[in-house]
């Protein structure tokens, strides 16, 4: 069974694969080109940037400052350095890594699967939304709020003709300034923040006054363009049928007051979630990181995971943003390098360490200001969805709680399938620990993490060896 | 610290010591009923769900018919949807393979007089009445009175409805010293909790060695994981559980779907089982070949996605079969252990038997079959 | 049936027909499948568990709400699919063959 079917021949240099091509793997990659080393790129997406650079397609026309605004000089200098790496490394791209075992990875691109041996292997996986459910947000014309991005970015469309932003995070705002930018109808922000919470995160915010500036003008933006912002918010449903899908959203404004706007898509979301199955599946411990309510690989300063030969960077390893993904995946792959014996620049690793300081200083500020809204899971309605994939309802959740006595998210999951469905839990499992915290009567780190199962995404029966 | 007492201690809350301690407790004996981590948390409730009898040997039968009435009450006798389905089960074997179909013909003849009803059907019948299935499938038999249900509910529905009658459920303890003093048996935790029973019942899977040697009657027992996958869900249409009978190890795959249209596959290569952590992955590569077979099975399987795979830790006799039934050496000590893969079916039979034995000192039964004692000992 | 997106520019791109349900639908070069559905209809699918039709909802991969199917029964990621001429897309939930059968 062991060995014969992946390859495993000896090579002169360190094998190191980079899992993803986002502000995090192209730094990386860079850096241990620029070592004499030739990774491996594998990458989910058609074309490099990751989601926050994410590439339009070949044919589109639109100039960098219309897709990226103020970050267009970034999202450039991202894109122009991975093209000029790709005769420096090996480049998988629509290629998923759908599991990990004995220093080797296993990728899939169409029903083709290949092992990979690493030496080293460095996680720049990502993040995705963060999702607090709401009654309706099954209803077709609900989407997360980067897949609402996404929508404009790479597609040039709208999710809707009158949309509505809801949730919570610097994200909310810059979507909605884009869409009102591009010409969208934006029927209004939704915000679960109170604005006191902001004044009281600035000494935060000015770890970095340029990102709190631009902050500044994208509200102004979106006053400008006439669109009702609301602080303060509680959502009470998405409105709609089961056919035609979203109708309106309904929320109890800051004075306690029920309203109801009309709009055919609602975007939301609660700043990002890690995207660590990968990390779990090469068997890096986690730990419960308090601030943000959620599991974290545990990484050193400069990335190294608790395991042997296994790095991490970006917002998969913690959400810092693009800018923190772009230091911390030049980082870890210093650190790589140190580790395997080669002489690195240590100034720089210093440099790179005090830049993720600040930015770490101010994500714990944006936190501050856009928390996480942990409470209002106690308050869901029993017939809210909060798996859409296996479409369970908060009331069978909290049946099977009080029935079975579970008050473990992954025990709870194998009774009631919350979290067994096709997305493996990324858009329910934040919630269902609150629910399993707050019905059960536990600290939330105590109802534990989802573990990771391979495939980190659907995997075809189909699938072939690749020879 | 005082010890706990009562009639029976079961230590290991999989199907069996579960089902054990609820039908004790039917029996209105006192149980204490001792898990190591969560009830049902590893092999009984990573398998595969399958409810089978045929392809058990012919002595298990009694056993497994017994296990077969319980499953068809199982929702009103434990008070919970376990989701048991009476869907049929059918073994196939390959074109080529004429030795297996010969067997499984024979076996369909043996296995009536004990009271299972196969039916022996072949090609191209088989492909007109059950039309998922590959052109390679030559013969089938067919049982109608067995099927499948949902491994992660069944343990834990048996304790908790051993604990609405009064047994005693303890997660989260490991038993480190068991010992009989006098009449007694004393067992204690790592954490220094102390019990004590006239009867101890060791169902303790794959861990079982720990505690048997402590008795002077060491298993010869080996540790794998199976390979374990399920589909996203698709219209409900393959409704008997499936399996493949060969001597070929890859080729021994099985599936069933549920209701709400996932299909749950499994066989072929198993993975190392880790009984010290209890965390047992599946091997990609093993993955890889049951697909194919999975594909050799039913080809439109072809056209899905796999959306998680899983493994646990189960615990194999040499001969891959269980041991059950009264200790040889120890008065008041009972086993059920060593399953090797197959004991979930037959789970609440062994639990409703060796309950039977103990309250009432017998049991129609035979359980000679079961006797730690075939292996030698050098 | 509205289209549920919107198009807000990059208009000047080749068309490309496919197919959804039996309907032609036009779309443009370098569209999604999602997006190129999604500007003819306001779903790609139904959920199997309840009565909701779906319309996708991360657009990334990662939430795997927009599987939808080909005629043929492969199975396609709408939102990380580009849209081919003559693609022909099912939103029904009919799998396979056996459900018919047996």
């Amino acid at each position: 069974m062991g060995g014969a079917d992946v390859d495993s021949a000896g090579p002169a240099t360190p094998r190191v694969v980079v899992v993803g091509a986002g502000p995090a793997g192209v730094r990386c990659a860079e850096t241990l080109v620029k070592a004499g080393i030739r990774p491996v790129v594998v990458d989910e997406g058609r074309r490099s940037g990751g989601q926050i650079y994410r590439r339009q397609p070949e044919n589109f026309t639109r100039p960098y400052a219309a897709l990226y605004g103020s970050e267009a000089a970034k999202a450039e200098s991202i894109h122009r350095t991975f093209d000029s790496l790709l005769e420096h490394i090996d480049y998988m791209p629509e290629t998923l890594i759908w599991n990990i075992a004995d220093n080797h990875v296993y990728t899939v691109c169409g029903n083709r699967q290949r092992a990979l041996a690493y030496d080293a292997l460095i996680l720049c996986t990502g993040a995705t939304d963060r999702l607090m459910p709401v009654k309706g947000w099954q209803l077709a014309g609900t989407f997360s709020l980067g897949g609402a991005q996404v929508a404009l970015k790479s597609q040039a469309c709208a999710v809707g003709s009158r949309v509505v932003f809801m949730g919570t995070g610097a994200l909310l705002y810059l979507v909605a300034a884009q869409y009102a930018a591009a010409g969208a109808t934006v029927a209004a922000v939704l915000d679960t923040s109170a604005l006191w919470r902001r004044v009281a995160a600035l000494p935060k915010l000015l770890a970095q006054p340029r990102a709190l500036w631009k902050g500044m003008l994208l509200t102004a933006s979106l006053y400008r363009a006439r669109v009702p912002v609301y602080f303060g918010i509680r959502p009470v449903a998405i409105e709609g049928s089961d056919d035609s899908g979203v109708a309106a959203v309904s929320f109890r404004d800051s004075m306690g007051k029920t309203r109801t706007l009309a709009c055919d898509a609602v975007a939301m979301g609660y700043h990002l979630r890690p995207e660590n199955q990968l990390a779990d599946l090469a068997r890096c411990e986690f730990r419960f990181d308090q601030p943000t309510r959620q599991w974290l690989p545990l990484a050193d300063r400069d990335g190294r995971s608790s395991i042997d030969d296994v790095y991490l960077a970006g917002d998969g390893a913690r959400i810092l943003g693009a800018d923190g993904a772009e230091a911390s995946g030049e980082l870890a792959a210093l650190a790589a390098l140190e580790d395997s014996g080669a002489r690195v620049d240590s100034s720089r690793m210093d440099s790179l360490r005090r830049k993720l300081v600040k930015l770490q200083r101010f994500a714990r500020g944006l936190n501050q200001a856009f928390p996480w809204p942990a409470a209002f899971a106690a308050e869901l309605v029993d017939d809210t969805i909060v798996c859409r994939c296996e479409a369970i309802r908060v009331g069978e959740l909290r049946a099977t709680l009080s029935v079975t006595g579970s008050r473990e998210v992954n025990r709870t999951k194998a009774f009631s399938r919350v979290g067994m469905g096709r997305c493996q839990g990324r858009y329910c499992g934040n919630a269902a620990a609150e629910i399993i915290a707050s019905d059960g009567g536990v600290a939330i780190e105590e109802a534990g993490r989802l573990r990771a199962q391979a495939p980190v995404k659907p995997l075809p029966v189909a699938l072939e060896k690749d020879s | 610290m005082r010890a706990q007492a009562s009639d029976v201690i079961v230590v290991g809350g999989g199907i069996m010591g579960s089902s054990t301690a609820f039908f004790l407790a039917q029996r209105g004996l006192s149980v204490t009923l001792l898990e190591r981590d969560l009830v049902g948390r590893h092999a009984s409730g990573v398998n595969y769900g399958g409810v089978r009898r045929q392809g058990r040997p012919l002595y298990q039968l009694p056993l497994a018919n017994r296990a077969s009435a319980i499953w068809r009450r199982a929702n009103t006798l434990l008070e919970a949807e376990v989701e048991y389905l009476q869907s049929g089960h059918m073994r196939v074997c390959y074109r080529g393979s004429d030795r297996d179909a010969a067997a499984m013909e024979q076996y369909a003849i043996d296995a009536k007089e004990y009271g299972l009803n196969l039916e022996y059907l072949e090609a191209p019948e088989l492909q007109a009445r059950f039309p998922f299935l590959g052109p390679e499938v030559m013969a089938g038999s067919l049982s109608m009175e067995d099927g499948h249900a949902n491994p992660r509910l069944v343990a834990p529905a048996f304790a908790r409805a051993a604990g609405r009658l009064g047994a005693r459920v303890e997660e989260n303890i490991r038993i480190v010293a068991v010992e009989k003093v006098a009449d007694d048996f004393r067992v204690e935790s790592a954490d220094q909790r102390q019990f004590r029973a006239p009867v101890l019942v060791l169902a303790t899977g794959a861990w079982a060695g720990e505690l048997t040697a402590q008795f002077g009657e060491p298993v010869p027992m080996t540790s794998w994981g199976p390979t374990m996958a399920v589909t996203e869900p698709v219209s409900y249409g393959i409704k008997p559980s499936l399996g493949v009978y060969t001597a070929v190890a890859k080729e021994s795959v099985y599936c069933r779907q549920i209701p709400r249209g996932n299909i749950i596959f499994g066989g072929g290569y198993k993975a190392p089982g880790y009984p010290t952590t209890g965390h047992t992955r599946v091997r990609p590569q093993n993955t890889l070949a049951q697909l194919e077979e999975i594909r050799r099975l039913v080809p439109e399987m072809g056209q899905l996605n796999i959306i998680r795979v899983w493994s646990g830790t189960e615990g194999y006799m040499p001969d891959g079969q269980p041991v059950a039934g009264p200790s040889e050496r120890v008065s008041g000590l009972f086993y059920a252990f060593g399953f090797s893969g197959s004991g979930f079916q037959i789970g609440p039979g062994v639990g409703e038997t060796l309950a039977e034995l103990i309250a009432t000192g017998a049991t129609p039964i035979d359980l000679s079959h079961y006797k730690l004692s075939r292996f030698s000992f050098a | 049936m509205a289209g549920r997106f919107q198009r807000l520019g990059e208009a000047g791109r080749r068309s490309v027909s496919i197919w959804v349900d039996g309907e032609p639908v036009h779309a443009l070069e370098g569209d999604t499948l999602m997006v190129a559905m999604l500007n003819h209809g306001d779903h790609l699918r139904r959920s199997e568990f309840d009565p909701s039709a779906r319309a996708g909802f991360c657009l990334m991969g990662a939430c795997q709400d927009c599987w939808v199917r080909t005629e043929e029964g492969a199975r396609l990621r709408a939102c990380s699919t580009p849209v081919q001429e003559n693609m022909k897309i099912l939103t029904s939930r009919l799998e396979g063959t056996w459900a018919e059968l047996t």
